[in-house]
C-alpha cells in the first residue's frame, strides 16, 4: 500500500513551525535545495496552525508568503520515524519518503506539559492549545463556559481567543504566584515588539478573573465535564464549566535530537552560536533549545538556515536578536516554574498514562521510569510516553532519555521498507 | 547485614524469580539480588511464550514438565500477567512442511501432548488473516502466552510473602564459596548461591559457555481479533538452529491487550543493542508474507534483547563442578519463560536431595566439562 | 452554512466548516472518539497529534488521529474501541 519516494536534498528541515519555516526559507533563498517535513496538515506549527492564506498575524503572513515564494519543498502529514547519518525516513498517508540530506535542521517544537489530576480524562477536558486549534478549525464555543487552568502565557492567549469567539471564560487559574507573574509581565514590557500584543491581550481579558496561586483539584462530571474544582489561595472553589482547557507550560520535543545523539544540557538541546548541535551538520532551532516563543524560534531558525548554507556572515547578524530572546527564555522559566503542591494533584486512582490507563498508585512503587514502564505499561501506548513521560518526570523525578525506533508509530510496511543500502547509523540512549 | 539466608539467588529475571518462588514454598530462607530490577533484561525483551518444543528429547521433557507447572499456576496469575491460553498454530507452507506437521503430531501424541492437524481449509477457518494458499497446520492447544516482567514480579511477590527478601538495584561483584559480595559492600554468607544471571552468568562464574544471542521484536497498536493463536512457521526449527548465520522466522502473537507481537530474529556475535534495520526489515517482510494485512497496522515499538544461549540449546541447571556452593540456573536462551518453573523445581529437588520428575542429567553443567555439549 | 461539509459522527449528521478537523467534528457532535482500555469514553486532548487520545475510526480505518485529519464530505466517523 506504500508508494516509495527517494529524494536527495542539501537540507532537510524537520518541523514546519516558525523555526522550521525560517530555517528552510533562508537556506533555500541562499540557493540550497531544501525539504521541509511536518506531521500536521498545514505549515505554521502549533502557533500558526491554520493561519496560511488569511492570517491577520503580520509575522505569520510574511513567512507563509516568503516560504511560498521560495524553492522549499514541503511535505505535510509526514511523520519522521527514522533518522540516520545523511538519511531519514518519513511516512505520509500513502507514501514512505526516503530522504538523503547533507544538513539536518531540527525544528521539532514543543508540546504542552500535562499533569494528572482527578477527572482529567473526562470528555471535554483538553489541552489549552488544543482548545485554541479546535476553535480555529470549526468548534463553536459561543456561550460555552470555559475554565482555563495550568500555567504559562499560552493560557492568556487561549482565553483571549475563546472570548473573541463568544465563549464565557469563567477564569484563568494560574498556578504561579502573583509576584512571579508580575516579574514576567515586566520582562515582557521590556521587549518592544511584544508590547502591542500584550496590551491587546490585557484589553481582551480585562473582564476575565485571572487567579494566581490557583490550580485544578478535580474535573467533575458524570459522562462529560460539568464543573471544575480549583484550589485558590488555599480555598476550594467549584465552577460550572463546559470545557476545561489545561496546560502546564511547554516541554521541548527532544525525541528526535536524543535519538540521533545530540547532547542535551539542562533539558534542552545544546547548540553553538550558529545553532549547530554537537553533531556536525545537524542544527537545532526553536523550542528544543529553550522555550522562548515564536520570535526567538524564527531568529534561531534563520541562523540555522544561514549556517547550513555556509553564510555565517548572515547568521552572525542575527546573534544579537537571538541573545536578547534568550533572556526571555530565562524569564519564562522562572515565572512559570511548577510549584510543589502540583505533585499532590493526582490521587491513587488518577490515571497518569492515558493510553494504557495506568493509575498514579501503581507507579509510585517503582524506582525508575524503566521499571514503571515495564511493570505497569505506563508509556507503552502509541504516544510512546510523550504525555505521561513529562508528568512522571515532574511527579517522580524519573528521566526518560531512552528513545527507541520508530520515533513515531508507523505502518509495519513502512518499517519493513527501510532501504537496506542506507541503513543508518543510529544511536540509542538505552540501558542495554 | 545480619540477614543470613540459606540461599542467595543472583538475578531477578523469570528464572531467578521462579527459583525464589519454589524455594520459598519449601521454607528455605531466600535472598534474591538483582543489579537492576525485576525482569529487566532478557525477561523484559522476550515474547513470553509458554510452549512445548521438540528440538530434542531433553528440550521436550523440560518444556512439557514446565508447561504442566504453568498450567497449575495459571488460575492464580493476576490480570497484569496477561496469561492467555491461545495455543500455538504451526503453519505449514507446503507439503514438506505438512509432513513435518504429521511427524510433530505423532511425536507430541506419543509423549502425551494433544495436538490437532488442520488441513488448508481448517487453517483458513482458524486464522483467516493468514495468506493463501497454505498447506495446513498443527494446533497445540495447551500452549499459552503471558507478559514476562509481571510474571516474574508475581513469582517474587509470592516468594516475598513466604519470607524471601528481595534486593533490587544491588549489583553483585562476586560469588564464591558460599559468599556473595555486593557492590555496596554487603556480604551474604549462605549454603548455596544460585547463579540465575542469564546472559551475565559467566561474569560471576567464569567458564560457563553462555553467549548472548540477539533478537528483535516489534509490537503494534491494539487490533483485537486479528489472530487468535500464536502463529509459528515450521521453517522456524530449521532457521532458529542454524548455529552461525543470522536468521529470521515468522512468529506472531496475539497479546491479551489486542496488540500483535511480531518476531523473530536471531543474531550471533552482536554485542550492541542497537536496532539493526536490515534484519528488522527481513523479519517484518517474513511476517507480512504470512499475514499480509500486517503491513497496514501501526507499529508502536521496536526493541532488541539478548538470549543467553548455550552450545547445545539446553540450559545449565545444576551444581557447578568447580565450586560446590554454586548452583547454576542459566542459559535458557529463548525458552526461559517456559522453562523457568521447571528450573525452580529442579533446584529445590537438588537442595532437598530428592528425585526430580524428569531426568536431570541432560541439564547438568558438568556436561560442559565432559565436552559433550559441543553439538 | 457556506463552505461547510457534512460528515457522519457516531451515526449523526454533523455540519462543520471547511477546513475543520475530524476532532472538531467529534466535539460538535457531542460524541466520543474512543474508548480507553478500561472502558472510559474519551475526547481529543492535545490537539497536535502527539497524545493519540483522539484516535478514532475514519471510514472503517481504526486508530486515525482525528486532530490531524481534515473532514471530507461524507466521512464516516465512529469510536475507536480499544
Amino acid at each position: 500500500m506504500n508508494a516509495e519516494s527517494k529524494r536527495s536534498f542539501d537540507v532537510a528541515v524537520i518541523g514546519g513551525g516558525p523555526a522550521g519555516m525560517g530555517a528552510a526559507t533562508v537556506a533555500a533563498e541562499c540557493g540550497l535545495s531544501v525539504v521541509l517535513l511536518d506531521d500536521n496538515p498545514g505549515l505554521g506549527g502549533q502557533i500558526w496552525r491554520g493561519e496560511s492564506g488569511s492570517s491577520k498575524h503580520t509575522q505569520a503572513s510574511h513567512w507563509f508568503d516568503r516560504v511560498g515564494r521560495s524553492s522549499v519543498e514541503w511535505i505535510l502529514e509526514a511523520r519522521v520515524f527514522q533518522v540516520g547519518k545523511g538519511h531519514l525516513s518519513a511516512e505520509s498517508p500513502d507514501t514512505v519518503h526516503q530522504i538523503a540530506y547533507s544538513h539536518l535542521i531540527l525544528a521539532t517544537g514543543a508540546r504542552e506539559r500535562f499533569l494528572p489530576f482527578p477527572g482529567w480524562t473526562l470528555p471535554n477536558v483538553l489541552g489549552a492549545g488544543a482548545l485554541h486549534s479546535l476553535i480555529k478549525s470549526g468548534l463553536p464555543v459561543e456561550g460555552k463556559r470555559i475554565v482555563i487552568a495550568g500555567t504559562g502565557p499560552l493560557l492568556l492567549a487561549v482565553a483571549a481567543y475563546a472570548r473573541e469567539k463568544g465563549a464565557q471564560v469563567a477564569c484563568i487559574a494560574e498556578q504561579t504566584t502573583g509576584a512571579k507573574f508580575a516579574c514576567f509581565g515586566l520582562s515582557v514590557l521590556l521587549v518592544p515588539e511584544e508590547l502591542e500584543e500584550v496590551w491587546q491581550l490585557a484589553w481582551q481579558l480585562q473582564a476575565v478573573p485571572h487567579w494566581k496561586n490557583c490550580w485544578p483539584v478535580a474535573a467533575l462530571g458524570k459522562e462529560r465535564l460539568e464543573a471544575v474544582r480549583l484550589s485558590h489561595h488555599g480555598r476550594i472553589r467549584e465552577i460550572a464549566s463546559d470545557y476545561l482547557a489545561c496546560g502546564f507550560h511547554l516541554v521541548p520535543s527532544l525525541e528526535l535530537a536524543q535519538f540521533i545523539g545530540c547532547a542535551i544540557q539542562d533539558g534542552y538541546v545544546a547548540v553553538d552560536e550558529n545553532q549547530q548541535t554537537c553533531i556536525p551538520g545537524v542544527y537545532c532551532a526553536g523550542e528544543p533549545t529553550g522555550i522562548g516563543g515564536f520570535e526567538l524560534a524564527l531568529v534561531e531558525g534563520q541562523i540555522a538556515g544561514f549556517a547550513a548554507a555556509n553564510r555565517k556572515d548572515l547568521a552572525r547578524k542575527l546573534w544579537r536578536r537571538r541573545d536578547a530572546g534568550l533572556r526571555h527564555v530565562r524569564a519564562l522559566r522562572r515565572a512559570f516554574e511548577l510549584r510543589d503542591e502540583l505533585r499532590n494533584m493526582p490521587q491513587e486512582d488518577t490515571l497518569v498514562c492515558r493510553c494504557e490507563d495506568v493509575p498514579f498508585g501503581l507507579l509510585r512503587a517503582h524506582q525508575s521510569w524503566q521499571s514503571a514502564k515495564l511493570h505497569s505499561r505506563c508509556g507503552m501506548g502509541p504516544c510512546q510516553g510523550r504525555v505521561c513521560g513529562a508528568a512522571a518526570e515532574f511527579l517522580f523525578g524519573w528521566s526518560n532519555s531512552s528513545v527507541r525506533p520508530p520515533l513515531f508509530p508507523v505502518r509495519c510496511s513502512s518499517l519493513a521498507e527501510m532501504p537496506v543500502e542506507t541503513i543508518p547509523e543510529i544511536h540509542e540512549g538505552g540501558s542495554k | 547485614m545480619s540477614f543470613r539466608p540459606d540461599i542467595v539467588i543472583v538475578g531477578a529475571g523469570i528464572v531467578g524469580a521462579a527459583c525464589g518462588f519454589e524455594l520459598a514454598r519449601e521454607k528455605f530462607s531466600v535472598a534474591v539480588v538483582d543489579a537492576a530490577g525485576i525482569g529487566m533484561q532478557t525477561t523484559a525483551a522476550g515474547m513470553g511464550h509458554l510452549l512445548v518444543l521438540d528440538d530434542s528429547e531433553e528440550q521436550f521433557a523440560l518444556t512439557r514438565y514446565s508447561l504442566s507447572l504453568w498450567n497449575a499456576l495459571a488460575k492464580h496469575l493476576p490480570p497484569a500477567v496477561e496469561y492467555s491460553r491461545c495455543g500455538t498454530l504451526w503453519v505449514a507452507g507446503d507439503e514438506d512442511e505438512m509432513a513435518e506437521v504429521v511427524r510433530k503430531h505423532t511425536y507430541y501424541g506419543e509423549r502425551g501432548i494433544q495436538t490437532e492437524i488442520l488441513d488448508a481449509h481448517a487453517l483458513r477457518e482458524a486464522e483467516p488473516a493468514l495468506r493463501r494458499p497454505l498447506a495446513g497446520g498443527l494446533r497445540v492447544p495447551g500452549d499459552a502466552v503471558l507478559y514476562p516482567p509481571c510474571a516474574a514480579a508475581y513469582l517474587l511477590q509470592r516468594a516475598a510473602e513466604l519470607g524471601a527478601k528481595i534486593f533490587l538495584g544491588k549489583a553483585v561483584n562476586s560469588i564464591r564459596n558460599g559468599i556473595t559480595r555486593l557492590a555496596d559492600g554487603t556480604v551474604f554468607h549462605s549454603k548455596f548461591i544460585i547463579n540465575a544471571a542469564g546472559q551475565f552468568a559467566p561474569k560471576l562464574t567464569p567458564g560457563i559457555h553462555i553467549r548472548p544471542r540477539k533478537g528483535h521484536l516489534v509490537i503494534t497498536d491494539r487490533y483485537p481479533g486479528t489472530i487468535t493463536h500464536q502463529l509459528m512457521e515450521l521453517g522456524y526449527l530449521k532457521s532458529a538452529h542454524s548455529i552461525s548465520a543470522d536468521s529470521v522466522a515468522f512468529n506472531l502473537q496475539p497479546r491479551k491487550t489486542g496488540q500483535l507481537l511480531i518476531g523473530s530474529a536471531r543474531q550471533y556475535e552482536v554485542a550492541d543493542g542497537n536496532v539493526d534495520f536490515a534484519i528488522l526489515s527481513r523479519m517484518l517482510k517474513r511476517a507480512m508474507e504470512y499475514v499480509p494485512s500486517l503491513g497496514s497496522l501501526s507499529a508502536i515499538r521496536v526493541w532488541t534483547g539478548f538470549r543467553p544461549a548455550t552450545p547445545d540449546q539446553l540450559p545449565f541447571i545444576g551444581p557447578w563442578p568447580d565450586d560446590p556452593s554454586i548452583f547454576l540456573a542459566a542459559g535458557h536462551e529463548g525458552l526461559g519463560i517456559t522453562t523457568s518453573l521447571a528450573t525452580g523445581r529442579l533446584a529445590v529437588d537438588f537442595l532437598l536431595r530428592r528425585a526430580s520428575a524428569i531426568p536431570v542429567e541432560p541439564y547438568l553443567p558438568s556436561r560442559q566439562i565432559e565436552g559433550v555439549t559441543h553439538a | 452554512m457556506p463552505d461547510s461539509i457534512v460528515v457522519w459522527v457516531a451515526g449523526k449528521n454533523v455540519e462543520v466548516p471547511k477546513g475543520a478537523t475530524v476532532a472538531a467534528a467529534v466535539f460538535v457532535a457531542g460524541a466520543f472518539c474512543r474508548t480507553s482500555p478500561s472502558g472510559q469514553p474519551r475526547t481529543p486532548f492535545c490537539g497536535m497529534g502527539i497524545c493519540f487520545e483522539c484516535r478514532t475510526v475514519i471510514n472503517g480505518e481504526p486508530h486515525r488521529r482525528s486532530c490531524q485529519v481534515l473532514c471530507e464530505p461524507g466521512m464516516v466517523i465512529t469510536p475507536d474501541e480499544c
